[in-house]
């Protein structure tokens, strides 16, 4: 009933609070709140994935979830991938390797698909790579570079991303 | 754009939740998954004075084997969750089938099969699917629970036999019938995007062989699913054949009125039909000897 409400929910491992607007979204709150503006915000109505986050480790739209229905969830954002702030992990890597970015703005949102993607199944098939991928819109690499990035990863063999921080041992 | 300013409501029963519906029912709409509720919020094309969050009512988030080898589906139900259900898969082929083409991985996270069902967009592929599966419907209010058949639940497109004050709370499907094959048939200009026209079907083959029984449902090419009844009709008592599934093809295409629109034109829409329904049927045919492989 309220119009803000206090909330606390872990980003990246780290316990958060915040006052918001009921109405506020998750990714406003992400990026005007904790100033984590590497999550996107494109078409504002869950086309674009621009704004993808994981809650609870499955991935979402950040700008169709209220922020006040992540009080209590684990939210991951791109900021959480690489180890330190010198290096990339080794999905972020093979992008950069595979001319999986350009410009970068949907690059973040597509990160976090395919982080999810890759902890459900670390050896996917192009085919599944493309269906992850068909949530987000690119406009620049023709998503090629994307795939290439994927495959290379489970061809290295590295390690799939890691379970997400939140989650029990 | 944002949403415009709103009182939340996150109630914990459904009793607090329907009480808050039979105050507010006309100036609230209820937050699901929110796939298609935060798109409207966030265009100011819905302006409810009140959002009543269904999201912790754990009562309706429960997927159960029902009674006579049917299943129980609470509102709430993810559409993930339908996904990677074996339960499904075991009990009911067509929802497993039509997962995949539901939106996308990243929308199906948190969208549910109640809100797809009481959002009832034309071109969804739930409504036609429940349809097709003769689901039965649990409404609830606090005047009390009904039923309704999912065949007159969608009484227009966007539009439910939902009252202002009630809630879908859970969705009834019957057993599968013995030697039932199914399919889900669809065009989309992109992968995940809203089909131009689509077609779910069943078909029921009896202990010799002849068809016993089909359902039809095409999505997309009227304001509700259409059950395309002649061209079911036309099945019963023969062999499934290449040329009937074709002949059931033409009658559901000529009982189809669809609109045109921008990406396609009303007899495109309705050659498709007929192409789908040829498809479904024969994929129908072709799954029920994998499922008795």
């Amino acid at each position: 009933m309220t119009e803000a409400r206090d909330i606390a929910l872990t980003v990246n491992g780290q316990p958060r609070r915040a006052r918001v607007e009921v109405r506020t979204t998750l990714v406003d709150l992400l990026r005007d709140t904790f100033r984590l503006t590497g999550t996107h915000v494109g078409c504002e109505h869950g086309v674009c994935g621009a704004c993808t986050v994981l809650v609870d480790g499955e991935a979402v739209r950040g700008c169709l979830l209220l922020a006040v229905q992540a009080e209590g969830r684990r939210v991951e954002t791109v900021e959480g991938l690489a180890p330190d702030p010198a290096h990339l992990n080794a999905l972020q890597a093979e992008f950069v390797r595979h001319h999986g970015v350009q410009c970068g703005f949907c690059t973040g949102g597509i990160l976090m698909s395919l982080t999810a993607a890759l902890r459900d199944n670390p050896r996917p098939r192009e085919p599944e790579i493309r269906d992850t991928l068909a949530g987000h819109l690119c406009r620049c690499t023709g998503y090629q570079g994307m795939v290439d990035a994927v495959l290379a990863l489970v061809a290295s063999g590295a390690p799939a991303p890691g379970p997400d921080a939140g989650s029990a041992p | 754009m944002k949403p415009p300013r709103f009182d939340y409501h996150d109630p914990t029963t459904l009793a607090e939740a329907l009480a808050l519906l039979a105050g507010h029912g006309d100036a609230a709409r209820v937050l699901a998954g929110g796939q298609s509720l935060m798109p409207m919020l966030n265009f100011r094309l819905a302006r409810p004075g009140h959002v009543i969050d269904v999201n912790r009512l754990d009562a309706l988030a429960t997927l159960s084997p029902g009674p006579d080898a049917g299943l129980r589906i609470g509102a709430l139900v993810r559409q993930r969750t339908l996904e990677r259900s074996t339960l499904i898969r075991e009990r009911c082929p067509l929802i497993a089938q039509a997962m995949p083409l539901v939106g996308h991985p990243q929308i199906r996270t948190r969208g549910t099969l109640g809100g797809s069902l009481a959002h009832a967009d034309p071109a969804a592929e739930l409504p036609a699917v429940m349809v097709a599966l003769g689901a039965r419907l649990t409404v609830q209010s606090a005047r009390g629970p009904r039923t309704v058949p999912a065949e007159s639940f969608f009484v227009a497109a966007l539009t439910t036999a939902l009252g202002r004050d009630e809630l879908l709370t859970e969705i009834a499907l019957p057993a599968w019938p013995a030697r039932t094959g199914s399919s889900l048939q669809e065009v989309a200009i992109r992968r995940g995007d809203f089909a131009l026209g689509g077609v779910a079907a069943t078909l029921t083959l009896d202990a010799e062989g002849r068809v016993a029984g089909a359902r039809i449902v095409c999505f997309g090419v009227g304001p509700c699913p259409v059950r395309a009844a002649d061209a079911e009709r036309s099945l019963v008592g023969g062999a499934p054949s290449v040329s009937g599934f074709a002949a059931a093809g033409q009658l559901a295409s000529a009982g189809v009125d669809p609109d045109a629109d921008i990406h396609a034109s009303a007899a495109y829409r309705k050659r498709l039909v007929g192409v789908l329904t040829t498809r479904a049927l024969a994929e129908s045919l072709a799954s029920l000897g994998e499922r008795a492989a």
